[in-house]
């Protein structure tokens, strides 16, 4: 599996309130979700994100509310891949279970820039600036991690 | 190597006699939480996987109360859901208006949780039972589905933040300021991935209002679950409301912890945290007499719509009026939050200062309704998250505070000190 596409770059604690703001959560329709995906931290997100985009971020991505609205709006907006310094563990949980691939490393975290282009392979967990031709590893999921991801998602992967 | 208190009880419902930090498990549940935002997400997810029955009909909890009474027609839809799921699988702790109350603080009072219990909630705030010596956490809606189905979820073993409590609180200093002190000293994401284990000869003084708004705000530092010994405190508190019986758990005197961090309850005061993130906090000394200038407070939500918390905004309110400018808003937790503060009179207090009193809901503390803010309003509020956005328009600010900074505030329109 892999993710290669433009960055949208964030700080440090982009909270689920800003991801998909609490007046949105009265739908579960992940088209309506990801049409209102960053809108009180980036309100031009929605208008220039491309499919298979990637967005980087530093600390504790995805703190707050452990709406799972926030994964759905970002994978629906299109986004192939979230990388960032650390995950709130909630947001790291749900995205794993929706099928929303992230990756923690620090160093790719800081180094990469709004707009750089960059390519990931979640099977070595190799993380690739195409803009500036510098590489990064970061740890792939466990195996008990690729089963759920392979698998499609936790509820594909459970004995009903 | 000896265990924390909360690998013991994870240890315990995976079935094994060790876990240790890192390891995965899968544990059984006691409890399964949701609300009327996450569950119709989890009902989605539990039709769409083609499952037509749930682990127990007694042992799942879904509670109306974000957007309820219902705020316009989405929100009126997505309760209509969860009340068909309840109805369809009869599920027995289903709380909608009339019985429902803000979900972490009528799950305790309901006895639906305790001592013991292995818990999750599709809601971030489900930490709040760690107060009752429980290891509960927040997840999302698909494991709340997959929850339902099998009644069991996976964990990563957390390692621990030991938070020795000495001392105690002094007047007008409570549960909300020893966890903004505390996020504070170790920022949003100090606990990240990690138990915070309260213990300590401090913990004997703190009520179970206070241990439930300490537990509450765990995840404010990040934290996986925020625990609580279990005391004389805490088996009167259960006493005649807990449903089953109370199984204790203690950390093994050899348990391993990340860092110890000690807290001398005598030595804080009341503690409010700036605009954007629960961990800015100042102590009202360092804030001017008239240098936050508010334009509405909020009491209530699941860390402070309790009966203390209404209590001390009752007696600072008493005989007084809220200053001008400001709308004050006081929302008890529950139905019998409620009852219990028009019997002591306290909503006559409430009222006839200028406050107003409403019907239990977590309405303004995530935006939702009952008090949004506009552009450049600064709001008082006894709530969780002051992120940008979080009760209206990107451009207002939230303070955070506990019910006496929150009353006195309101009485003077600036972030005041309650103590004078």
């Amino acid at each position: 599996m892999n993710a290669h596409g433009t960055v949208h770059k964030y700080g440090d604690n982009v909270d689920t309130d800003v991801i998909i703001p609490a007046r949105y959560l009265n739908t579960a329709s992940h088209q309506e979700l990801a049409h209102h995906c960053m809108e009180d931290i980036d309100k031009e997100f929605v208008h220039k994100v491309k499919p298979g985009d990637i967005i980087v971020a530093n600390k504790n991505f995805g703190c707050g509310s452990s709406r799972e609205h926030a994964p759905i709006a970002i994978k629906a907006s299109g986004i192939s891949c979230v990388i960032a310094s650390t995950f709130a563990r909630i947001f790291y949980r749900n995205s794993i279970n929706i099928g929303l691939a992230i990756l923690e490393c620090d160093e790719a975290a800081k180094d990469i820039q709004d707009g750089d282009e960059v390519k990931v392979d979640f099977d070595t967990g190799v993380i690739e600036n195409v803009t500036t031709g510098k590489q990064y590893q970061a740890q792939p999921f466990p195996p008990f991690i690729q089963n759920i991801v392979a698998k499609g998602g936790l509820l594909n992967s459970i004995e009903k | 190597m000896g265990m924390t208190m909360t690998q013991k009880i994870l240890a315990a419902h995976a079935g094994l006699d060790h876990v240790e930090a890192g390891q995965l498990i899968e544990a059984k549940l006691d409890v399964v939480l949701g609300n009327d935002i996450t569950s119709p997400v989890a009902i989605n997810e539990f039709e769409k996987c083609g499952a037509s029955s749930v682990f127990s009909k007694d042992r799942i909890a879904l509670v109306m109360d974000h957007f309820t009474p219902n705020k316009d027609i989405k929100a009126a839809e997505q309760c209509r859901q969860v009340r068909n799921f309840a109805d369809q699988y009869d599920i027995k702790n289903f709380f909608d208006v009339g019985q429902m109350g803000i979900e972490h603080a009528l799950l305790p009072e309901q006895g639906v949780v305790g001592p013991g219990d292995c818990i999750i909630g599709a809601d971030s705030h489900t930490c709040t039972y760690g107060a009752l010596g429980a290891f509960s956490t927040g997840v999302g809606s698909t494991d709340m589905a997959c929850g339902m189905i099998t009644g069991t979820a996976w964990f990563k073993v957390p390692s621990a933040i030991k938070v020795e409590l000495v001392g105690k609180l002094n007047k007008f200093v409570s549960g909300k300021d020893v966890i903004l002190h505390l996020i504070g000293k170790i920022g949003v994401d100090g606990a990240l991935y990690r138990s915070l284990e309260f213990t300590g000869e401090g913990v004997a003084s703190l009520s179970m209002d206070d241990r439930l708004c300490i537990a509450n705000m765990a995840i404010e530092g990040g934290a996986k679950n925020g625990i609580f010994p279990v005391d004389d405190v805490t088996l009167a508190y259960c006493k005649g409301r807990f449903q089953r019986e109370p199984k204790i758990y203690a950390a093994d005197e050899d348990a391993v912890y990340d860092e110890v961090i000690t807290i001398d309850l005598s030595a804080l005061r009341p503690t409010v945290a700036f605009p954007h993130l629960p961990e800015n906090t100042k102590t009202v000394d360092e804030i001017g007499e008239k240098e936050i200038k508010i334009d509405q407070v909020v009491i209530g939500s699941c860390t402070n719509g309790r009966l203390e918390d209404l209590k001390a905004a009752a007696e600072i309110l008493q005989g007084k009026k809220v200053a001008k400018h400001v709308r004050c808003i006081i929302i008890p937790g529950t139905q019998s939050i409620y009852l219990e503060a028009v019997r002591r009179g306290w909503v006559e207090t409430f009222i006839e200062a200028g406050a107003i009193f409403s019907t239990p809901t977590c309405g303004p503390c995530l935006g939702g309704h009952m008090g949004i803010l506009g552009k450049g309003e600064k709001a008082v509020s006894t709530t969780n998250r002051n992120f940008v956005g979080r009760m209206g328009h990107i451009d207002s600010e939230i303070y955070l505070a506990s019910p006496a900074v929150a009353a006195a505030s309101a009485l003077t329109g600036y972030i005041t000190d309650p103590t004078k």
